[in-house]
């Protein structure tokens, strides 16, 4: 049951053959079983869940059920949910209860899914391994000595784990794409504007998205139908039709237009990760794609841009937290300004510390237009780059990450070797446009370990029902999808933080 | 452009996170290493590119301007760290 697709347990909910409070409490006790090393949740509540899910099995057998009436998933911790601790990964938030509901949660709640409890993720979003949460790492299912990616890196070991049927992640730089392929399920960002960021608490506010982390992209086509939507209460919230993501999935691939960036298979990446993708392109080939060489130039500047903006967006979104509304303040401080500087260096963890710095020195007086507006500049240059390129192709294949997952601690004390996990995922976020990533096969390091590797696929701007076709084309003749870990009961302590 | 510790003590205070003299060493040598990676920028010709901020260049939208929102203090200051009779307590601001 666990291994199930979303379309297969909502038929089961439909046909009474589970009900949604067994399904529930079948997901509790995994997570009670494996969460204790995993460390993938950081709040659970079974009495909420439960509730939720008999109040799903209610609706069901009034025959009011929608996809995902009754199916448990689990949300990444940015997400606020009314009554439940709302951390962010932060020492800032740790005792903060969300008084409010953020509009994906609002969403979830009206489609009658259960909230199965809140995912470890980097401190504020701001990682690629997880381990800057104030709660600790979390656990690869697939080898506990290594990292599950990030920042959604609770949500991914969930999901791989099955510790939930499917989760919610977001993705500012690649922190849904990059763990999915580390953790080996399929994951989606939306383009820009996609899903409300109403009550996601936020980071780099350009280039946050909210979108889907699930075994499938059949899975992440009926969570998108959940999530998608437009929502007043998001400036940046795109005011289109209601779309079905579902509705393109059977479609033949016979003529797609595949495109290949070189940028993608050039130095940096791991051998016997380009060795798996390239066999993923060839079953494409055999799909009927056509393959295209194509290039984006300015991949490179992608990192460089990424840590002006983002940190320099972070900088200012964080400046709400001064220890006054809400949050953490500090026990002793002279004056006001002893109070600020304090709270805030006791509740920043020290890469968030880092990005505040780097974001507040390249927005000082004298340095906005070497830093900041240039960086906007070469961010047109990146999307414009795409914007040719999508003239050639329908959709681009590449690496998602340029390693498998790596070991806990190996990349912790270098910041910059840490941002390159991002190098094939970020320009997406600075164009907008929708990226997933796809279980492409296992690639076998040195210590016999067979770890994931995910197939990127970047579409063009609103192009995710196409996208999810290409997917799902993909995992019709393919079962790297289905695969899931073998785990241990037990493991070393997970590795600690920034704590 | 190397920052010096003043730098970083400046920036930090500007960004009001309190930092020692420890911490003050260690964080110039990260961050040396990030803006070394920024500073690949400056050799981008950009002349008369026009800055993108946004993906979709839409516009913000306009409402009318009418209450919508209840009054939900005690609600929200549950997660105050410090009230009184309503009211948000700070160090004492002016003498």
């Amino acid at each position: 049951m666990i291994n199930s697709s979303l379309k297969t347990l909502s038929q089961m909910l439909a046909d009474k053959k589970v009900s949604s409070v067994e399904l529930t409490q079948e997901y509790l006790n995994r997570i009670d079983t494996f969460n204790p090393v995993i460390n993938a949740y950081i709040a659970l509540d079974k009495d909420k869940t439960l509730a939720q899910a008999k109040a799903a099995d209610v609706r069901i057998a009034a025959g009011s059920a929608v996809p995902l009436t009754g199916i448990p998933i689990a949300q990444k911790d940015i997400f606020c949910a009314k009554g439940w601790k709302t951390t962010c990964g932060s020492k800032m938030l740790a005792n903060f209860v969300a008084p409010y509901d953020a509009h994906v949660i609002t969403q979830f709640d009206a489609a009658g899914a259960v909230n199965l409890g809140k995912t470890n993720m980097d401190e504020f979003a701001m990682g690629s391994s997880n381990e800057t949460s104030y709660f600790g790492g979390v656990k690869n299912p697939w080898d506990y000595t290594r990292v599950p990616g990030g920042s959604s890196g609770g949500s991914a070991a969930a999901v791989a784990a099955r510790l939930c049927a499917a989760a919610t992640g977001t993705d500012t730089g690649g922190s849904i794409r990059q763990p999915a392929s580390l953790c080996g399920f399929t994951g989606l960002k939306p383009t820009y504007g996609v899903v409300s960021r109403y009550g996601m608490i936020a980071f780099a506010s350009s280039l946050d998205q909210a979108g889907p982390m699930a075994r499938s992209a059949e899975d992440c086509a009926l969570m998108m139908n959940v999530m998608a939507g437009f929502d007043e209460r998001d400036s940046t919230s795109l005011q289109r039709e209601k779309e079905d993501y579902t509705r393109d999935l059977n479609k033949p691939l016979q003529g797609l237009r595949v495109g290949l960036p070189k940028e993608f298979f050039a130095e940096g990446l791991d051998a016997n990760v380009g060795k798996v993708i390239e066999t993923a392109i060839a079953e494409y080939k055999k799909l009927g794609a056509e393959i295209v060489e194509i290039s984006l130039p300015n991949t490179g500047l992608s990192i460089p841009v990424y840590y002006v903006l983002a940190p320099a967006e972070a900088s200012s979104n964080l400046s709400r937290y001064d220890g006054v509304r809400y949050g953490h303040r500090a026990e002793s401080y002279t004056d006001l300004m002893d109070m600020y500087c304090k709270t805030r260096a006791e509740g920043f963890g020290a890469e968030v510390k880092r990005r505040i710095l780097i974001g507040t020195y390249v927005l000082s007086a004298g340095y906005y237009d070497a830093y900041y507006l240039k960086a906007q500049q070469i961010r047109r240059l990146i999307a414009q780059d795409f914007e040719e390129a999508f003239k050639r192709c329908d959709v681009i294949m590449g690496p998602a990450a340029p390693s498998t997952a790596f070991k806990a601690g190996e990349k912790v004390d270098d910041p910059v070797a840490m941002y390159l996990q991002d190098i094939y995922t970020i320009s997406t976020n600075l164009a907008g446009l929708p990226g997933m990533s796809v279980p492409a096969g296992f690639s076998t390091g040195a210590d016999g370990k067979a770890l994931p590797v995910g197939l990127q696929i970047i579409g063009n701007y609103f192009d995710e029902a196409r996208m999810l076709n290409v997917a799902h084309q993909y995992q019709q003749v393919t079962d790297w999808h289905t695969r899931m870990p073998d785990l241990e009961m037990s493991g070393q302590p997970t590795p600690q933080g920034n704590k | 452009m190397a920052l010096s510790i003043e730098d970083i003590k400046k920036i930090a205070h500007l960004a009001r996170i309190e930092v020692s003299e420890s911490d003050a060493a260690a964080t110039l040598t990260k961050l040396t290493g990030i803006l070394g990676l920024i500073e690949q920028m400056q050799a981008v010709n950009t002349e008369g590119i026009v800055p993108m901020s946004h993906s979709q260049d839409v516009v913000q939208r306009l409402r009318e301007d009418v209450v919508t929102k209840t009054n939900q203090r005690e609600e929200f200051q549950k997660n105050a760290p410090l009230t009184d009779s309503g009211l948000y307590l700070v160090p004492k601001v002016i003498e």
